[in-house]
């Protein structure tokens, strides 16, 4: 491993933090989903830099897992972001409140 | 040195695509410079020898994943007042400040002496390493991954379908 392992965690935690804000700051509910999929491969590249480092595929097999969730994931939410859109006319996560305080 | 040139040029692309992602009015957009996201961490992955998990990354993420976003970007047909501008309120002024709080705390923890990370087996993370990780000591999670794969397809159908008039 040239590249240490602290680089490549702090190039995850980035992407993490970029993804955080992003799901923070917009409001379109598409694009809300795509910073959980950042956030989500950010933790891949740790899982699988410290599955390198340690020459343990273990990281590796939990990667495969974190895919399949996000998929089911995606799969699930797009749908009901869909039937939110036929229901209500809007994507807009500040106009669809039902459930919020 | 090939190694640390080819992290910094993808780990760089990276981190401008998701802030571009992040900051893209149109969806997109946004969904392309996740795309670009993704196939650099696939090349990072191949770099940290885990080429099944690049070929999954490749695959499943900026395949399948992106492509049902799109079509559902596509499906939705958002008018540009829909889209709408984004307006920095106070409150997500101090989204990005806990933001940058977040990944201050994180750059304090992910430093340590972790060890050189010593050579690995050429073999390591090939397809048939994992594939008989998968099939021996993560049997059950592989199982109760296909059930969940199975309940989200049938979940998917059922809530997206209309309603029967």
């Amino acid at each position: 491993m040239t590249v240490p392992l602290p680089q490549y965690l702090l190039l995850g935690a980035i992407l993490f933090t970029i993804g955080a804000v992003g799901f923070i700051a917009r409001r379109n509910a598409i694009v809300i989903f795509m910073c959980v999929e950042l956030m989500l491969n950010a933790v891949n590249l740790s899982f699988i830099a410290v599955s390198r480092s340690l020459g343990e595929p273990a990281g590796q097999v939990f990667v495969f897992l974190v895919m399949t969730v996000a998929a089911a994931e995606a799969a699930v939410g797009l749908a009901i972001i869909l039937q939110v859109y036929r229901l209500r006319g809007t994507i807009n996560a500040d106009e669809i409140k039902l459930m919020k305080w | 040195m090939a190694e640390s040139v080819i992290f910094y040029l993808f780990g760089g692309v990276a981190v401008i695509a998701a802030l571009f992602m992040v900051t893209r009015h149109n969806p997109v957009s946004c969904a392309m410079s996740l795309v670009v996201v993704m196939f650099c961490l696939a090349v990072l992955f191949l770099g940290l020898h885990a080429p099944f998990v690049a070929m999954m990354q490749v695959i499943v993420y900026a395949g399948a994943v992106m492509v049902l976003f799109l079509y559902v970007i596509m499906l939705l047909n958002l008018s540009d007042e829909e889209l709408g501008r984004t307006i920095v309120t106070p409150l997500k002024l101090f989204g990005g400040l806990v933001g940058c709080l977040f990944l201050v705390a994180l750059v304090v923890l992910v430093q340590g002496d972790y060890g050189e990370g010593g050579a690995v087996n050429p073999s390591f993370g090939g397809v048939a390493q994992i594939g008989k990780e998968l099939f021996s000591s993560y049997m059950l999670p592989f199982e109760i991954a296909s059930v969940l794969l199975l309940a989200a397809i049938v979940g998917a159908v059922v809530i997206a379908q209309r309603e029967q008039k």
